[in-house]
C-alpha cells in the first residue's frame, strides 16, 4: 500500500499533469490548425472586443436569457465550476504538498469550507444526474459518457470527503482520492471535459460573429 | 427511456425528392460521400462544437419547433444533431439510407436554421452550422426535397429562382414601368444605367407573382429621387435557396453573378428589396463561400434604405397608417444584421402604435417558413406549421390586425400559420405601407 502510495504522489502525479498539459496544448494548437486550414474565416472574423463582451455575458450569471429560463441549473452550475477550481488550487492538504515539494506556497482555505465545498461540488453531480434522468430533452441526448464524465468530476471530491472524514480508510481514500483526482487532469484533454479548453474558443468565435458580422447579441 | 412522455410516432412524410433519393443510395455511396464532405468541410467548427456539447439540453428553449410541439425532445436543437449529425460522426459515417431519408427531413424541414438556439447555448455552438452541414451531405448524396430541388434547379439554369426567362424579367419590369404610368407619369424603371448610384435587386418571386412591390419600389425610388437601375440581364435575382439546399457551388455562382452584375453597371452600392433569405446569402454565407470576408459592393437591406429615405426626408409621411401594428423580426436581418431597432423606427415613422410581440428583437420567434422550408413545398407545409404554433400564439396575444415583417419568406410563414389557426390578421410590407402613406406630389398636382 505504502508502495503504491508513493507511486500514484510520485511519478503519476507528473504524468498525469504532462498528459493534462500537453495534451491541452497540444488540442488546442491542432484545432489552430485545422481552423487555419478549413475555417479561416474564423480568424478573419475575430473580434476581441465583441468576444470579451460575450464571454462576460456567459460567465456571470443571470445576464443571459438562457440562464434566466433555468434559475436553478444557472446557480448550480455557477457554484459548481467555481468550486470545481478553488477548492482543490486551495485545500490546505494541496497546497502543503506543494510547498513541501518545491517551497512555494499561497493562501489556504480553512478545511471546514474546503469540506463543505466538497459536499457542495458533488452535490451539485447528483444534480445533474437527476436532471439527466428526469428532463426529457436532457434524457433524450444523454449516453454513458455524459454520466461518466460526471462521474469524473465527483470522484475527486467523494474521496477527499471520505479521506478527510476518515471513512473507508485514510490510506486506500487517500490513494483513491489522488489516482481519481489524475483521472480527471487526463481526461480533461482526450473527452468531452475539454469544454473547459474549447469553450472560450467557441464562445469567442460566436460573440465575433455576432458582434462584428451580425450586429447582433448572442446572450 | 422510463423519464420520457410517451410521443406520437414520427410520421416520415411523403416527397418525391427524398424518396427517390433515398431509394437510389446504397451504403458504400453513403459512407464515401460522407467520408469526403466531412474530410473537406468538417472543419474545426464542427470538430470544436462536437466535442464541447455537454448534452445540458439548454438549447431546447430556443426553439419554435420544439415549443410548438409540447416540448417534444426530437424537436430540441441538440435532439436535431442527435438525429443527424451524432450518428454520423459515431458511426463514422456508416448509416444506412433509411437514417438518411429521416436525416435529410429532419434538417430540411424541422429546422429553420434561425440561429435562435446559439443564443441559448452555453458555449455558442452554432447548431444551425451543423445541420447546414447535414443539408450539404444530402445535397451530395441526392437526397433532396422535390421543390427546393427544383428551385436550386432553376438557379442553374437561370441565375433566379424561378425560371424567369431573361426576357420576361424585361418584359415584367416594362409592364409595371407602364402601370406605373397611369398614376406617376414621369416614372421609370431605369435599365441598365450604367454608373447610376443604386442597382437595386429583388428575388424571383417578384417578377413571378408578387409583381407589385415592384411597383411599389419603383414609386419609392421616384419619390426619393433616387439615381437607380436595374439590370437587364441574369444577376438581377439576390436570392439564394442553393444555399440551404446545401449546394454551394451553385451558391457561389450566383453571388458571383449577382455582384458582378453590379460592379458592370458601375453602381456604388446594391440596395435589396425586403427579404431576409438573400441578406443571409450575400452578408455571410455566400461571400463567405467565395472567400470574401464582405461584400465586393456595398449590400444595403431595404429596412436601412427605407430608414435613410425617411430620416433624410426624401420620403414624407402624409397621413400614418391608423391601426395599431406588430413588428415580426425576420431572423437573417435581425439575429442575421442586427436591424431590429432601424425596423422599428421605420414602422414607428409609418404606423400610430407598434405593438410589441413577447419576446422580441433577437429573441424573436422565426415564422418557421426560412432556411428553406417553405421551399420544401406542399408536402411539408404541415411539418411548419404545426411546428409553430408558438408563434401563432405570439401573434394572437398583441391583439392587434396588422403585421408588419420586412422579409417575404416570413410573409409566406406568418400566412398559412395566420390561416391555420384562424386569426384575425393580414400581412405587410414597410413597402406596402410606405407607398400606401407616403406623399405623392403628382398626385396632389
Amino acid at each position: 500500500m505504502n508502495a503504491l502510495y508513493q507511486f500514484v504522489s510520485g511519478p503519476l502525479v507528473w504524468v498525469s499533469f504532462a498528459l493534462f498539459i500537453g495534451g491541452s496544448a497540444w488540442r488546442l494548437y491542432s484545432m489552430a490548425v485545422l481552423a487555419r486550414k478549413k475555417d479561416v474565416y474564423v480568424y478573419e472574423y475575430f473580434s476581441l472586443p465583441h468576444a470579451l463582451r460575450s464571454m462576460l455575458h456567459w460567465i456571470v450569471p443571470f445576464m443571459n436569457e438562457s440562464s434566466k429560463k433555468n434559475p436553478a441549473l444557472t446557480i448550480v452550475a455557477f457554484v459548481f465550476h467555481l468550486f470545481l477550481l478553488i477548492a482543490p488550487l486551495f485545500v490546505i492538504g494541496h497546497v502543503a504538498m506543494l510547498d513541501k515539494a518545491f517551497g512555494i506556497s499561497w493562501a489556504t482555505l480553512p478545511d471546514g469550507a474546503a469540506d463543505a465545498m466538497s459536499f457542495i461540488v458533488v452535490g451539485a453531480c447528483v444534480f445533474f444526474v437527476v436532471r439527466r434522468l428526469t428532463v426529457p430533452e436532457v434524457a433524450y441526448v444523454t449516453s454513458a459518457s455524459d454520466y461518466a464524465i460526471v462521474g469524473l468530476a465527483a470522484a475527486p471530491f467523494i474521496t477527499g470527503i471520505l479521506a478527510y472524514h476518515q471513512i473507508g480508510g485514510a490510506q486506500l481514500m487517500t490513494i483513491l482520492h489522488i489516482l481519481s483526482g489524475e483521472a480527471m487532469l487526463v481526461a480533461i484533454p482526450f473527452s468531452r471535459l475539454s469544454h473547459m479548453i474549447y469553450a472560450p474558443l467557441t464562445r469567442a468565435y460566436i460573440g465575433s460573429e455576432f458582434g462584428a458580422v451580425r450586429h447582433a447579441r448572442d446572450w | 427511456m422510463s423519464s420520457q412522455v410517451a410521443r406520437e410516432p414520427y410520421v416520415l412524410v411523403a416527397d418525391k425528392g427524398l424518396d427517390a433519393g433515398v431509394a437510389r443510395l446504397t451504403d458504400e455511396k453513403i459512407a464515401k460521400v460522407i467520408g469526403a464532405v466531412l474530410e473537406a468541410e468538417g472543419g474545426a467548427r464542427l470538430k470544436a462544437y462536437v466535442d464541447t456539447c455537454a448534452h445540458c439540453g439548454l438549447c431546447s428553449e430556443a426553439c419554435h419547433f420544439f415549443h410548438s410541439h409540447d416540448r417534444d425532445p426530437r424537436y430540441s436543437p441538440v435532439g436535431k444533431v442527435k438525429q443527424t449529425m451524432w450518428e454520423i460522426l459515431d458511426k463514422g459515417g456508416n448509416v444506412s439510407p433509411e437514417f438518411i431519408g429521416r436525416a435529410a427531413r429532419v434538417a430540411y424541414t424541422e429546422c429553420n436554421l434561425c440561429k435562435r438556439c446559439a443564443m441559448y447555448c452555453p458555449f455558442g455552438i452554432d447548431i444551425a452550422y451543423v445541420i447546414g452541414l447535414m443539408r450539404r451531405i444530402c445535397h451530395k448524396l441526392g437526397v433532396t426535397p422535390q421543390y427546393i430541388q427544383d428551385t436550386a434547379h432553376s438557379h442553374s439554369a437561370t441565375m433566379n429562382q424561378m425560371w424567369v426567362k431573361e426576357d420576361e424579367w424585361i418584359d415584367s419590369l416594362m409592364w409595371q414601368e407602364a402601370e406605373a404610368r397611369d398614376e406617376v407619369p414621369d416614372l421609370r424603371i431605369p435599365l441598365e444605367k450604367h454608373g447610376a448610384e443604386i442597382m437595386y435587386s429583388v428575388i424571383g418571386p417578384e417578377p413571378k407573382f408578387r409583381t407589385q412591390l415592384i411597383y411599389q419600389a419603383a414609386v419609392i425610388m421616384h419619390a426619393a429621387g433616387v439615381d437607380w437601375t436595374m439590370p437587364a440581364t441574369p444577376g438581377w435575382d439576390n436570392s439564394d435557396m442553393a444555399m440551404y439546399s446545401g449546394d454551394y457551388e451553385i451558391m457561389g455562382r450566383l453571388k458571383r453573378a449577382h455582384f458582378e452584375t453590379a460592379q458592370r453597371l458601375g453602381v456604388k452600392r446594391i440596395v435589396m428589396g425586403e427579404c431576409g433569405h438573400a441578406f443571409r446569402s450575400v452578408h455571410d454565407v455566400g461571400n463567405r463561400w467565395l472567400g470574401w470576408k464582405g461584400e465586393p459592393v456595398p449590400v444595403v437591406h431595404a429596412v436601412q434604405f427605407y430608414h435613410e429615405l425617411l430620416s433624410s426626408g426624401k420620403i414624407k409621411i402624409k397621413d400614418k397608417f391608423g391601426e395599431a401594428v406588430t413588428f415580426h423580426d425576420p431572423c437573417n436581418i435581425v439575429r442575421g444584421m442586427g436591424l431590429h431597432e432601424m425596423g422599428r423606427e421605420v414602422t414607428r415613422a409609418l404606423c400610430t402604435e407598434l405593438v410589441e410581440m413577447t419576446p422580441n428583437r433577437e429573441h424573436n420567434y422565426c415564422c418557421s417558413a426560412g432556411g428553406g422550408v417553405i421551399n420544401c413545398g406542399p408536402p411539408f407545409r404541415n411539418t411548419r406549421v404545426l411546428g409553430n404554433k408558438i408563434k401563432a400564439e405570439q401573434l394572437a396575444a398583441t391583439g392587434v390586425k396588422t403585421v408588419i415583417a420586412p422579409c417575404h419568406n416570413c410573409h409566406g410563414g406568418l400566412e398559412d400559420i395566420i390561416h391555420h389557426y384562424k386569426l384575425d390578421m393580414k400581412i405587410k410590407f414597410l413597402g406596402d405601407v410606405i407607398y400606401e402613406c407616403m406623399e405623392k406630389p403628382w398626385a396632389e398636382a
